[in-house]
C-alpha cells in the first residue's frame, strides 16, 4: 500500500515538473523562467527523496543537500545577474 | 515497520505531492511574475518539506536512528527557498517587468522613486 502511494506521488511530482518545463520554455520574461527553474530544482529534491524511499536505500540522501544548495546558488546568481548585469563584482566601491 | 508509521508516511508524502501539483498549477495559470513567484516559493517549499518529513519518518523507522542529512536538507530548504523567491522577485521588479493590469496596489512605486531621488541628491552633495 505504501509503495502504491509512493509511486503515485512520484508520478504526480514528475508531472508537475513537466508542467513547470512548459513555463520555462514559454515564459514571457526572464524572471518567469528563473522562477520555474528554481521550482524544478526544488521538485528534483522531492523526486530524489521519493526514489530513495521506493528503493529503500539511504544512499541518495547526500544528493538532496547538494541539489538544494545548487538550486539556491543558481537562483541567487540569476537574480544578481538580472539586477546588476554582472555576478562577481570586482569594483567594490561602485 | 509498524503500520501506524506507514500511514503517517503515506499521509505526509501524499500531501506533499498534492502541494507540488498545486504549485505547478499556480505557475501555469497565474497571470504575472509576482503571483507566479508567490505560488512557487510558498507552495513548493511546504510541499517539499512534507515529502522530506515523510522520508525522515520512513528512514527513522527503517534504520532506527535519526538521519541527520535529511534534517539538514529540511532546514536548508526551509531557510533558502523563500530567500531565493524574494531575490528573484526583487530582480524582476528592478528590471521593470510589468504588473498584471488588474493589480490594484503597488506599494513599492512611490518608495522606489523617493529612494532614487535621495540617492541622486546624496551623490550630488558628495561631488
Amino acid at each position: 500500500m505504501l509503495d502504491l502511494v509512493l509511486k503515485i506521488s512520484l508520478i504526480a511530482v514528475t508531472l508537475s515538473m513537466l508542467a513547470l518545463l512548459y513555463r520555462v520554455i514559454k515564459g514571457p520574461s526572464t524572471p518567469d523562467r528563473v522562477i520555474a527553474l528554481d521550482a524544478i530544482g526544488i521538485n528534483l529534491v522531492a523526486v530524489i527523496a521519493l526514489i530513495s524511499m521506493i528503493l529503500k536505500t539511504s544512499a541518495f540522501l547526500e544528493v538532496i543537500l547538494l541539489v538544494g544548495i545548487l538550486a539556491f546558488i543558481g537562483t541567487v546568481a540569476f537574480a544578481k545577474f538580472l539586477e546588476k548585469g554582472e555576478i562577481i563584482e570586482r569594483d567594490r566601491n561602485h | 515497520m509498524t503500520e501506524i508509521i506507514k500511514v503517517f508516511v503515506g499521509i505526509f508524502v501524499g500531501l506533499g505531492a498534492f502541494l507540488c501539483m498545486v504549485t505547478a498549477l499556480g505557475i501555469i495559470r497565474l497571470p504575472d511574475v509576482y503571483t507566479r513567484n508567490h505560488a512557487a516559493s510558498k507552495g513548493s517549499t511546504l510541499g517539499i518539506m512534507f515529502i522530506l518529513i515523510g522520508a525522515f519518518l520512513f528512514f527513522y523507522v527503517k534504520e532506527g536512528h535519526y538521519n541527520s542529512r535529511l534534517l539538514l536538507g529540511i532546514v536548508f530548504i526551509f531557510i533558502t527557498s523563500p530567500v531565493a523567491g524574494h531575490l528573484i522577485s526583487r530582480a524582476a521588479y528592478h528590471t521593470g517587468v510589468p504588473l498584471w493590469k488588474k493589480s490594484v496596489l503597488d506599494e513599492l512605486k512611490d518608495k522606489e522613486k523617493h529612494e532614487k531621488h535621495g540617492l541622486d541628491r546624496s551623490n550630488g552633495e558628495g561631488k
